[in-house]
């Protein structure tokens, strides 16, 4: 059963289609990777899921639900959660308060305890601790907890991003190039972590990615973009090897 | 070397962050409560002052330190407080009332500012508030039927429970114990989800937003608590003045107030009170060497003005942390003693940024 849904989208900034009519289906419990050369429109895509961009036509389906029109603050309480190719920690704010305000779209505490402090308030914030904590668990950052994001190296920065978006608990998880500036070690690592987000937290993952090997490893099916459009879909296997995919990487005549 | 131990998940969420701290603010506390016994009302009435500043400092420092946004019009939510206090005192309604009521007609007030605001921010934002404290400003001249115009009005006395508040020390009481309220009411907000959701939109707006962070929303209710809180110091300020008159709410009044928040030390409540007493201090002691300057320097018009101007420069220059980044690299420099290493001090990168794409 699809859990989403792309419906003929497109997005035109001036004379530029950076998205045209695309269309594709996400699987539920699938690793669903885009990829493409540079500037084929695959953050585009992401934007557009995010609601930070709305599309110029097309329409946009999580659970039968149509979000083209959602505002972007309610796209986490849907159940769709997002990391940032350049990295959009809150970097003065320290790696436990990061994972927090992941909880956000499950804060149903009112003003007026929040203000004083109520106990209602002190027990809403000790159940998001505990689910912050098996987030820090799972993801093995416990001797980071309580640095300020502004003092982490990059590779643990990557890391505490996903955390982020793990906190949201969500359906549908868009990674935008999780292994961008890893070290080859690095990059292994969460080929493992994308693995068990799928299979032991049964979370359906959106990828874009650069690395093949990274895609092969963990993607179900791949979809490749060149400038806005899809120019093919299937298997890991089967995409890369196919003529126009060879052709927008490689060049030349196919 | 102090290390504290955590063994609950409490500890991260309590109102003072171990038990030392408890015994040393206690300890503050009862020496701030016996001082107008000791020292002479002029102290006295200047320590009121310093604690009027601070109110309006937390509340500038929840806007501009915590939810990142600039606000150079500060002092017309001052004002607002003031006018609003007294103007229903003539009118015969008790300061238990009018107390609150001033804080909310500056909530009020803020939301009016940061609703049209909302999609602003850095510069744009800086001359929004400028042009928001002036036509304020404009207003007290004005409405001369309400605020008196430029002769002013004076301030009644305000009695709680039958108790008249009179005189520095009365002031003192007063300040202090609603000094006390605003940073505990502070410290919830920093330690609850929209706290966070505040520093969030100061780091990163495009990603708060895909938490799930409604923008609009949590920039608003940050303008009105920051307002809300301005407005209270200026109740007290009136009474703290005795007469108002419109001249008192002028720019300079609020420039003063973001030298409070830059010189303290932005992002943290402690550099509100430092910056409180920074900028309540320097003129007393201005005015202490002024007759000893040499060439007619104490005489010039403007000393004070450009001394506050060129001090924040400096300070954002080479120590953009504040008063309170200094305390704590003090702190960190005894704590490691004989291992201080330079590196450890490098400049980090500032919660003020200028435009950036978001």
């Amino acid at each position: 059963m699809s859990l989403f849904a792309a419906r003929d989208i497109a997005i035109q900034f001036g004379g530029i289609k950076a998205v045209d009519a695309v269309t594709f289906d996400v699987n539920e419990g699938e690793v669903f990777s885009i990829i493409g050369p540079n500037g084929a429109g695959k953050t585009t895509i992401f934007n557009l899921i995010s609601r930070i961009y709305s599309p110029t036509s097309g329409e946009l389906i999580f659970k039968d639900q149509n979000i083209t029109k959602v505002p972007p603050h309610d796209i986490a309480a849907l159940g769709i959660a997002r990391t940032f190719q350049n990295i959009e920690l809150f970097a003065q704010a320290t790696l436990l308060q990061n994972l927090l305000i992941g909880r956000h779209c499950h804060v149903n505490t009112g003003l007026l305890s929040q203000l004083c402090f109520m106990p209602s308030n002190r027990k809403a914030e000790l159940e998001h601790r505990e689910k912050v904590e098996d987030v820090i668990a799972f993801l093995d950052l416990q001797r980071y907890r309580d640095t300020l994001i502004a003092n982490l190296p990059y590779g643990v920065r990557k890391v505490v991003e996903l955390g982020r978006a793990l906190c949201i608990e969500p359906k549908l998880l868009l990674l935008d190039e999780p292994s961008s500036g890893l070290n080859v070690e690095e990059t292994e690592g969460m080929a493992f972590w994308i693995e068990d987000i799928k299979k032991d937290l049964g979370i359906t993952v959106i990828m874009v990615e650069h690395d093949m090997k990274l895609v092969s490893a963990v993607s179900d099916r791949v979809m490749a973009l060149n400038y806005g459009r899809v120019i093919a879909l299937g298997t890991p296997g089967e995409v890369q090897t196919h003529p126009e995919v060879v052709r927008a990487y490689i060049g030349g005549e196919a | 070397m102090h290390q504290s131990l955590k063994t609950s998940y409490t500890q991260d969420i309590s109102l003072l962050a171990h038990r030392g701290s408890v015994l040393w603010y206690g300890f503050l506390v009862a020496v701030l409560l016996v001082i107008p016994g000791v020292m002479g009302e002029f102290y006295v009435n200047e320590l009121g002052g310093v604690y009027i500043f601070a109110i309006a400092g937390v509340g500038l420092m929840l806007l501009t330190g915590y939810t990142g946004l600039v606000n150079l019009g500060q002092g017309a939510f001052l004002g607002i407080g003031a006018y609003t206090n007294s103007v229903l005192m003539t009118k015969g309604v008790p300061f238990v009332i009018t107390l609150p009521l001033s804080g909310v007609a500056a909530a009020l007030a803020g939301v009016a500012l940061g609703v049209p605001t909302l999609r602003m921010t850095g510069f744009y934002l800086a001359i929004a508030t400028l042009a928001f404290g002036s036509i304020v400003g404009t207003i007290f001249q004005k409405w001369t039927s309400v605020t008196g115009g430029f002769d002013g009005f004076a301030v009644p006395t305000p009695t709680i429970l039958g108790y008249p508040i009179e005189g520095a020390n009365g002031v003192y009481y007063l300040s202090l114990f609603v000094l006390i309220f605003v940073l505990w009411l502070s410290v919830n907000i920093l330690r609850s989800p929209i706290g966070r959701a505040m520093v969030a939109i100061r780091d990163s707006e495009v990603s708060a937003q895909s938490m799930g962070i409604n923008l609009s929303l949590y920039k608003t209710i940050s303008f009105a608590i920051s307002s809300g809180i301005t407005g209270l110091a200026g109740a007290l300020f009136g009474h703290y003045v005795r007469f108002l008159a419109p001249d008192s709410f002028d720019i300079l009044l609020s420039i003063q107030f973001v030298t409070i928040i830059f010189v303290g030390g932005l992002g943290s409540l402690h550099g509100a009170i430092f910056g409180a007493m920074f900028v309540r201090l320097l003129p007393q002691v201005i005015a202490i060497v002024r007759d000893d300057l040499p060439f007619g320097i104490g005489r010039m018009p403007g000393l004070e003005p450009s001394l506050f101007g060129l001090i924040l420069v400096l300070v954002i220059l080479f120590e953009p942390a504040g008063i309170y980044g200094r305390w704590l690299k003090l702190k960190a420099y005894f704590r490691n003693f004989p291992l201080h290493r330079r590196s450890s001090m490098r400049r980090q990168k500032v919660y003020a940024r200028s435009e950036r794409l978001r």
